[in-house]
């Protein structure tokens, strides 16, 4: 199932939430959307649910609008970060709730209910606790209940807030392999949300990142990763430094000293700008008198197989702190002054 | 004290924490209640005790003393049914809606606790009397509601719906907003919504405010007996025969009477609590 949200624009209290957004997603596609807290991608996952409307702007489900749908008529899968288990009912309970609440005419019957319900844990691998009470399960067992209940009424649409984030690292990590594997074995459409860009990146189909209400980019991790479109994007998704520059005569000047790159494809050309880069992305420069960075290390620090150095750039009295990876055999003791040149870089207007 | 009975295995009620207090504090509890109502209620099973046993049956099996009691015990009843239909109710709107004056109407709930109870009792009896406001009312469509079992129901819900409204309310400010979200995204309406995933919840809570009206109700004296009418075999309660017996200085009739009350409601307090008990183990809360 298709689903497009188009032009919507969410207010809480006056405060716009989400402001103007639009999305398509595919049919099939496993979608994160990613964000600070308060980038609104857990608004926007609850106005593609139902389960608050918007101020203003659509919401289609294939060709159908379904802006005025109540959540119930969506027909979706929300899995709750905090599972948001019946706490009264076993598992099995839960997750036959989606079925034993249907008018009588559409319930299966009780046979039908409870073969179902034996599919949906052998696919969540929790076969043989149908009797426990969610008290009894640890937060990963809970979680994937949370999934086998949103999944029995066989949704058009799966969508996660936070799968993951009331979990420790270990399980968080089995989990996400499995949701992966689990997300290609049904071919649902899923939306998750989350703050943890390690979970997006290696989740996801396409990312959408989100910041203040707005959409920044949405692509596959590389595209987010590698073609950053917006000095947001790239500060937020991975490491990088970034520095004020200034672009003429083909070249990029820092401190009005040239560095030794020019303005590239995406670019701008001139004016003030901001550079930036990721600390992996640079060379060392040996020749004193090749155009290049100069900044002193203030620290270095071993990082497994790297060796990460903090670098003062730019005047004594007001330096700019950037990151870079540099070679384990180099000499970057502190106090040593070293010269550098990104090898990869993106400016944006300032 | 409290290492020794750690030490044995065999006594082990609760593990002490490491923060000192607890052989102190359980003394003091210990010694507070008994102070203040094992002894109380050890000499009235003392008193009721000088009689003999063909007596103390003569008492308990007579007529009147059955009277009062089903008239005590079956009005409480259906007064603390009654009380936990409504009480749920204005605590759901208490807990759940904004409207101008929720806080009066929470206030409000209080009264029938700080109003003394003879006060009440004169206040709905004139209401309730059949020239009363709402008894001439209700005298049109055929119902009298005061000086019968009836009227007895009416003063009792007064009394007993803060229990219910004041147990129940903590436990629905407590529910996760989430649970109702994730029952609509399964497909629940609201009125399963509440029958299925909001009810059982809140059903210890329900359980122990009807516990508390009732047991409030059986014992209830000042604001019944202006309304009750106390015709002896059906509107006379139990307490009321047993300040009558008092009155006519029969201690020993007096003290069996009262301590078959404490019995029924001791017996049925305790139902009360093993059914909250199952309830828990069954939702695997532990023991």
């Amino acid at each position: 199932m298709d689903v497009s949200v188009k032009n919507i624009r969410k207010e809480f209290d006056r405060y716009p939430a989400l402001n103007d957004v639009s999305l398509d997603i595919r049919s099939g596609e496993l979608i994160a959307l990613l964000g600070p807290s308060g980038s609104g991608k857990t608004t926007l996952l609850r106005l593609i649910a139902g389960l608050e409307t918007p101020t203003l702007g659509k919401i289609y489900f294939g060709a159908e609008d379904a802006s005025h749908r109540t959540v119930q008529e969506r027909h979706v899968g929300f899995v709750f970060q905090h599972y948001a288990l019946f706490r009264h009912m076993t598992v099995a309970d839960n997750i036959a709730f989606g079925l034993t609440v249907r008018p009588r005419g559409e319930r299966p019957p009780k046979a039908e209910i409870q073969r179902r319900v034996g599919e949906l844990l052998e696919m969540v691998q929790l076969s043989g606790l149908e009797k426990r009470y969610p008290n009894q399960l640890s937060g990963g067992q809970r979680q994937r209940v949370a999934l086998a209940r949103a999944m029995a009424i066989e949704p058009k649409v799966l969508l996660l807030d936070e799968p993951f984030g009331a979990l420790d690292a270990k399980v968080r990590k089995e989990l996400r392999r499995w949701l992966r594997e689990f997300h290609d074995r049904t071919g649902h459409t899923t939306v998750f949300v989350t703050h943890d860009q390690e979970e997006a990146l290696e989740l996801a189909d396409r990312v959408v990142v989100m910041s203040q209400g707005a959409i920044e980019q949405v692509g596959s991790s590389d595209d987010v990763y590698d073609r950053p479109n917006s000095p947001f994007v790239f500060s937020f998704i991975g490491d990088s430094a970034s520095l004020p520059v200034t672009i003429a005569d083909n070249g990029v000047y820092f401190e009005n000293e040239a560095i030794g790159i020019a303005p590239r494809n995406g670019d701008i050309t001139s004016g003030n700008g901001t550079l930036f880069f990721r600390p992996q992305d640079v060379v060392l420069v040996s020749d004193p008198a090749a155009p290049a960075l100069e900044g002193r290390v203030s620290t270095s620090r071993r990082l497994a197989g790297t060796r990460i150095a903090d670098i003062d750039v730019g005047k004594p009295g007001e330096p700019h702190h950037v990151e870079i990876e540099v070679p384990l055999d180099a000499q970057a003791a502190t106090g040593t002054t070293l010269r550098f040149r990104p090898t990869r870089w993106k400016t944006f207007a300032a | 004290m409290t290492t020794s009975a750690a030490a044995s295995g065999r006594w082990r009620l609760r593990q002490p924490s490491v923060i000192p207090g607890f052989g102190l504090t359980l003394g003091f509890s210990l010694a507070y209640l008994t102070l203040i109502i094992l002894i109380p209620l050890a000499g009235l099973v003392w008193r009721s005790a000088s009689l003999s046993g063909e007596e103390f049956l003569a008492i308990l099996s007579d007529e009147r003393t059955i009277k009062a009691l089903e008239v005590s015990f079956g009005t409480a009843f259906v007064a603390a049914l009654i009380n936990v239909v409504f009480g749920v109710l204005v605590a759901w709107v208490i807990v759940r809606y904004e409207f101008p004056g929720r806080r009066i109407v929470d206030a409000i709930v209080d009264l029938p606790f700080a109003l003394p109870t003879a006060v009440a009792g004169i206040a709905l009896a004139a209401l309730y009397a059949p020239n009363g406001w709402v008894g001439q009312l209700l005298n049109l469509v055929g119902i009298k509601a005061a000086f019968n079992p009836t009227g007895i129901v009416i003063a009792l819900v007064f009394i007993g719906l803060p229990f219910v409204v004041r147990t129940v309310q903590p436990i629905m400010e407590e529910i996760d907003r989430e649970v109702e979200e994730a029952a609509a995204t399964l497909g629940a309406n609201r009125f399963q919504t509440i029958r299925r995933v909001l009810l059982p919840g809140l059903a210890p809570a329900i359980l122990t405010g009807f516990a508390l009206a009732f047991a409030r109700g059986v014992g209830e004296y000042g604001s019944v007996i202006f309304i009750a009418g106390n015709i002896p075999y059906v509107s006379e309660i139990a307490p009321l025969l047993i300040v009558i017996r008092l009155e006519e200085f029969n201690y020993g009739a007096a003290t069996a009477i009262a301590t078959i009350m404490l019995c029924l409601s001791f017996a049925m307090l305790l139902v009360i609590n093993l059914i909250q008990t199952w309830n828990r183990r069954r939702y695997g809360h532990g023991a």
